[in-house]
């Protein structure tokens, strides 16, 4: 009795998660002028594909934003991660817990706190509208995150290993590249998803500071689904490209995309 | 020496930009605050406005001035929002977990299908449910899939309120509310018998509800009554957030149960306990610590939340509304920083009254350890 309740609690479950992507990738297989209320949920026929390639066609540069976006920003934000962890978990100073503590600040602020300043700073410094601006944005907001991960995995690196190398003459590079780095593949894999997916997905930056060529897809989409001429078929496609990178990481991934999440919320 | 130095060096940049891009602009977003940027449209977008020092008059405005009355749509907005978010992914969250942790066929795939709508973007998930949310389909016409009459309800458009009351009494509900925690840590501190903080908790309780009886009664922050309640289009909006947030505090709770050690359970059901009251009275209180983390994240988000409602609902929607939208439509739609400004750093300053207790206890539990 009491599996039969469970099964039946999970299978609910499993439905109310999975009707909206059902709903989406039948809206996305219709005939714009098949999409009427009242069939939603039934299934296409005959099957449109062409809904894909006009929803490409008109995605495409903005879908080539997000990817040089988060590609970049994340790559770089791994690298500061790493280093800055590096010297706050085998290099410590007077008052570098301070200063660690303060950073890690920067991660719980709203960012309408800061959205004012931020936008008259990058305006002046001539990066408004373009990615670069949106690129630097990513990588200083990104710095406690990825500092944490990188340095609560670096703790963990026994101090032996950094003594031994240091008495062998090595210098703070040298340990880095030979002792620490060849170590650091699943940190840099934990950072890498998580930064991806939140660069990915980002809205409020990226909606303040680019301009329409360069815009990334999350802001493409918003507008596209908030206006009320367009057939539902093309934001239902154009959902369905937005979500698909971070789909597929997620799915591939998803032990390290956890871990990512548990590190990144319980943590911090 | 010189690996210190350099260690120092390479740590320099970033702790530079986070001094400039966190402290600096929260200081300057400060003063932004307390100027009249905005106020004359001509000034608005210069390249170098000319900001006159006001004090707190952009404050008072947001909370008593007459144009405002939107902005206090979007306070109230936001606290309902909060607590049936918050509420509604903690509750779904612990459910599913507890249904996971007693180990059904195909686990795996159950925790990847309640998981994955946290691989979306809140516009992704905003796109899709605006769509499953249109007043005459999507999840109206599910009933008649089994042969009933459809809803008819106008999820995101409607203008319908519940619970409605005067903004005049905030003073008095936020003096009661908070008198009444109080009272409650007192009680907690007198069952642990900590004298000190028993003392302090009861006497400001007392000094807080005998000003919400007394002076709180009467307080009027406006000339005319102004009714705010629930906002009845914000439950289509709830419903996404917690769809898309419940995998991650499944995940959070699903961890938690699995740590409890299998010889504390044994232990409870020796003692002849029945399962319901092994939930109550040992898994839950050792879940309190996790649900306290994830009332920290949910809410952390639910205080910014923008993109959502842009997506469901829009800029322009009043019944929607939440101060981060209000925000930017004023900053980047009417030009009015200041006031943009303003609400930006409430927005903070709800973030550190919950954030910074938190990081403390957890800084003192390090040290402890």
């Amino acid at each position: 009795m009491g599996r039969f309740f469970l099964y039946a609690l999970l299978l609910l479950a499993t439905l109310l998660f999975l009707l909206p992507v059902y709903l989406v990738i039948l809206t996305a297989l219709k005939e714009p002028a098949k999409i009427t209320l009242d069939t939603v949920w039934h299934w296409p026929d005959p099957v449109y594909w062409e809904s894909f390639k006009i929803a490409w066609d008109a995605f495409r540069p903005k879908f080539q934003n997000s990817v040089v976006l988060a590609l970049s920003a994340t790559a770089l934000s791994a690298l500061v991660g790493a280093l800055n962890g590096y010297v706050l978990a085998k290099w410590p100073f007077r008052g570098s817990n301070l200063l660690f503590a303060l950073m890690l600040f920067g991660m719980f602020i709203p960012y309408q706190s800061i959205l004012i300043p931020l936008f008259q700073f990058v305006k002046a410094i001539g990066l408004y509208g373009t990615l670069w601006g949106l690129i630097l944005v990513h990588v200083v907001y990104g710095i406690p995150i990825v500092t944490l991960i990188f340095k609560n995995y670096y703790s963990e690196i026994p101090d032996e290993l950094v003594e031994a190398a240091r008495i062998d003459g090595a210098s703070f590079f040298g340990i880095f590249r030979h002792v620490i780095l060849p170590l650091s593949a699943p940190a840099f894999v934990v950072v890498a998803i998580w930064q991806f997916t939140q660069i990915w997905n980002e809205f409020l930056f990226a909606v303040t500071l680019t301009r329409p060529e360069s815009q990334p897809i999350t802001v493409a989409l918003a507008q596209l689904a908030g206006g009320e001429a367009v057939k539902w078929n093309l934001p239902m496609a154009g959902a369905i490209l937005a979500a698909l990178p971070t789909l597929l990481v997620y799915i591939f991934l998803g032990r390290y995309f956890l871990r990512g999440l548990l590190a990144g919320s319980v943590k911090g | 020496m010189r690996d210190r130095i350099t260690a120092f060096l390479v740590l320099l940049p970033s702790l530079a930009a986070v001094g400039i891009f966190v402290y600096g602009f929260i200081g300057q977003n400060l003063w932004v605050s307390l100027t009249d940027w905005g106020k004359n449209p001509a000034q608005a977008l210069a390249l170098r406005p000319e900001l006159r020092f006001v004090g707190l008059e952009n404050y008072r405005e947001l909370f008593t001035g007459f144009v405002d009355v939107r902005f206090r749509q979007s306070v109230v907005n936001l606290i309902f929002f909060t607590f049936f978010f918050m509420g509604g992914s903690l509750g779904l969250g612990l459910l599913l977990a507890m249904a996971l942790d007693r180990g059904p066929k195909g686990e795996g795939f159950f925790r990847t299908v309640f998981l994955f709508p946290m691989a979306l973007s809140f516009v992704v998930t905003g796109t899709i449910w605006r769509w499953l949310l249109q007043p005459q389909g999507g999840v109206n016409v599910l009933p008649t899939l089994f042969g009933l009459p459809p809803f008819h309800f106008p999820w995101l458009t409607t203008r319908q309120q519940t619970w409605v009351f005067d903004w005049n009494q905030l003073p008095f509900y936020t003096a009661l509310a908070v008198g009444l925690t109080l009272l409650y840590v007192a009680w907690k501190a007198h069952r642990e018998g900590e004298r000190k903080r028993l003392f302090w908790s009861l006497l400001s309780s007392g000094v807080l509800l005998v000003w919400a009886f007394t002076l709180g009664r009467t307080t009027h922050l406006l000339p005319y009554p102004e009714p705010h309640g629930f906002s009845l289009a914000l439950v289509g909006v709830i419903l996404a957030a917690v769809w898309q947030m419940s995998g991650y505090t499944m995940a959070l709770y699903l961890a938690g149960l699995r740590g409890i050690p299998v010889e504390v359970l044994e232990a409870a059901k020796v003692d002849g306990a029945s399962e319901w009251q092994t939930y109550r009275h040992v898994v839950l209180p050792l879940l309190a610590p996790i649900t306290l983390s994830a009332m920290i994240v949910l809410g952390h988000i639910a205080l910014k939340i923008f993109d959502l409602i842009f997506a469901m609902a829009g800029l322009d929607y009043a019944p929607t509304d939440v101060p981060a939208i209000y925000m930017y439509l004023l900053a980047f739609r009417g030009n009015q920083f200041a006031k943009g400004a303003a609400i930006g750093i409430l927005l903070l300053l709800l973030v550190a009254l919950v954030v910074i207790p938190y990081l403390v206890s957890q800084l003192r539990k390090e040290v402890r350890r």
